[in-house]
């Protein structure tokens, strides 16, 4: 993690933007080759993984299971894996070509994340949801034990919060003062079904959190300029004795007009007209793969 | 008489604990996170002597399992401790996920299996474990016969890369393998050289093939005694070996018929060696409060039953 508490400067946010309408192009590209796949969330996390990746994580690409010495991050809603592997390749972590063979057969790039083929970057399989934090926080305790002064970062989603899974390793980390990780919370308020509200609401989630100890922050996460800074406020409130969440509010589908908002573009592929549509708001900035 | 003897009786889970114990001391990677059951686990004297290596996860038992997915991640050797119920079926999924397909070297470790918890009844007396636990790819499944086993397999899964289910007891039964003994993960044992039946048992049932095996002696019938250990992988030469010789064959476990022991020695000999087979197990029932032994006469698991299963796979051949 970068210990900067300076603002970002408007060079560095333009430089960011530019990545991230690239990788969104890279996302419904992908999703549309293989005519499946989760764009919304995908699109509407876009900002945080370019933010995380390409900014606030001291990484390599070079990649080891261990990550001693660096920060990690996993990935607990596996779903929005397109969005995940792009942003790897784009930061070297495997061949940009590579993203041709998403969702394919004899792919390392799995419909859901996984290690089994090696993948440079992902380090626990993802997709049954609830499991991530509870493995997050293992990985910051392991550091702990080993000395290792980086963070532990991990992102859920907002359905995912109705498994239980979540609750236990909630209690777990803030009982054993687990506060060498920040969880964000990817608040797009949609799931498969429809909003989470109509499905199951998550009423007071803030609240929820706060009860259970952790130290908990709000950001906009479709803001590059604003969610920065909060990130780096929940880094910064990490090592006090209490795990860190930030509930990030996000726009599922953000960037494509016809998909923003909506839980219908949850799990579907554009065809090829609204392939071209999509492909016509998002510039081309570094190059499709 | 049967060919082994002991003088004193000791749980599985204790040998376990000593094992744990003992991995702790020469590997400062190990870690160890029980869901509240310190005690039934034998994991206090490891919590004493490395108390910052050992997590109290709370009756959570799915965050245990992720939790220890994760240390796995960071590079330790999580041994994770709770009933053989809450170590497989409860946490199905998060093992499935995050320990098996993520290949994580985890150490699933699972006290109170089988009938032979006894009083409690049916909704702790896991007999479907083997099978859950098998059928994962990249899994080990590992079922221990006595104390000196116990603590020697605990010993070898620390060693050995990857995750592993180990599955012991809870009830005091005879400690008749030696101390010290090398513990090979896959490697079936042979405790009595036989021909005209082979008995492939694990966990406690291993006890009751040795004094089966005295009782067949006394009709003339000559069992060959072979510890299954380790059900997966399963030592295939060694099964096949021996009944190339016998021309039949007993499994017996502590655990159901379906999906157990019993099925993966079926499984083998269908598909290399057609053979003549009988399954002791429990079929197809959940359990019921009792003492142990009550229990396993009951269930069909005891000596006389596996004597029995031999009279009648003899007469098949």
């Amino acid at each position: 993690m970068n210990q900067t508490t300076e603002p970002v400067s408007a060079p560095k946010i333009e430089t960011l933007e530019k990545i991230a309408s690239q990788v969104r192009r890279d996302i419904v590209r992908m999703v549309h080759a293989c005519q499946s796949g989760h764009p919304g969330g995908s699109l509407g996390c876009t900002e945080f993984f370019v933010a995380m990746y390409f900014h606030l994580l001291k990484h390599d690409p070079k990649f080891n299971m261990q990550g001693d010495g660096e920060d990690i991050f996993f990935l607990s809603n596996g779903h929005i894996s397109p969005l995940w592997y792009s942003v790897l390749a784009r930061s070297g972590y495997f061949p940009l070509e590579e993203l041709k063979t998403f969702r394919k057969i004899n792919s390392r790039l799995q419909g859901h994340p996984a290690t089994e083929e090696g993948l440079p970057g992902v380090r626990i399989a993802s997709g049954s949801l609830g499991q991530g934090l509870s493995v997050a926080i293992g990985a910051a305790q392991a550091k702990k034990l080993s000395g290792d002064p980086q963070t532990v970062f991990v992102l859920m989603g907002d359905g995912e919060q109705q498994e239980g899974q979540i609750w236990e390793a909630a209690m777990y980390a803030a009982h054993h003062q687990v506060d060498n990780l920040v969880a964000t919370l990817d608040y797009n308020g949609q799931q498969i079904d429809g909003p989470v509200d109509d499905v199951i609401s998550l009423k007071n989630i803030k609240a929820k959190w706060e009860a259970f100890g952790w130290e908990v922050m709000e950001s906009q996460g479709n803001d590059l300029n604003q969610l920065i800074p909060k990130m780096e406020a929940a880094v910064a409130l990490s090592r006090q004795g209490k795990p860190v969440i930030n509930i990030m509010s996000t726009e599922m589908g953000y960037g494509v007009d016809f998909m923003v908002g909506s839980h219908k573009w949850h799990g579907i592929p554009p065809n090829d007209q609204q392939l071209a549509s999509a492909l016509d708001q998002l510039e081309e900035t570094l190059g499709d793969y | 008489m049967t060919k082994y003897t002991y003088t004193e009786k000791k749980d599985t889970r204790s040998g376990f604990g000593a094992g744990l114990l003992e991995v702790g001391r020469n590997n400062p990677d190990v870690v160890a996170l029980c869901a509240d059951l310190t005690g039934s686990l034998k994991m206090g004297d490891f919590r004493n002597e490395f108390p910052e290596r050992f997590f109290q996860v709370g009756i959570a038992e799915a965050n245990m399992m992720g939790l220890a997915a994760g240390m796995a991640t960071g590079g330790k050797i999580p041994f994770t401790g709770t009933f053989a119920n809450f170590s497989t079926g409860r946490v199905y999924d998060q093992i499935r996920q995050s320990i098996a397909y993520s290949e994580k070297n985890v150490k699933i470790c699972a006290s109170h299996a089988g009938i032979t918890l006894g009083e409690d009844g049916a909704t702790h007396q896991m007999l479907e474990d083997l099978g859950l636990m098998k059928m994962l790819p990249n899994m080990t499944v590992i079922n221990p016969c006595d104390y000196n086993q116990t603590k020697a397999a605990t010993i070898a899964i620390a060693k050995h890369h990857g995750p592993v289910y180990l599955r012991f007891g809870r009830p005091k039964v005879p400690i008749f393998t030696p101390e010290d003994q090398n513990f090979e993960i896959g490697k079936a044992v042979k405790f009595i050289e036989g021909s005209d039946v082979s008995i492939f048992a694990t966990g406690h049932l291993l006890w009751h093939a040795i004094e089966a095996e005295a009782l067949l002696a006394s009709k003339g019938i000559s069992a060959e005694v072979i510890n299954i250990h380790t059900i997966k992988p399963l030592d295939e030469q060694a099964i096949l070996d021996s009944v190339m010789k016998s021309k039949c064959a007993v499994a017996a476990e502590e655990h159901q018929i379906n999906g157990g022991l019993g099925g993966s020695v079926s499984q083998l000999l269908s598909q290399q060696l057609p053979t003549p087979m009988e399954m002791v197990g429990v079929n197809d029932s959940f359990g019921e409060s009792g003492k142990p032994a009550e229990l396993m006469e009951k269930y069909g698991l005891g000596t006389n039953d596996i004597f029995e299963a031999v009279l009648k796979v003899i007469e098949r051949k």
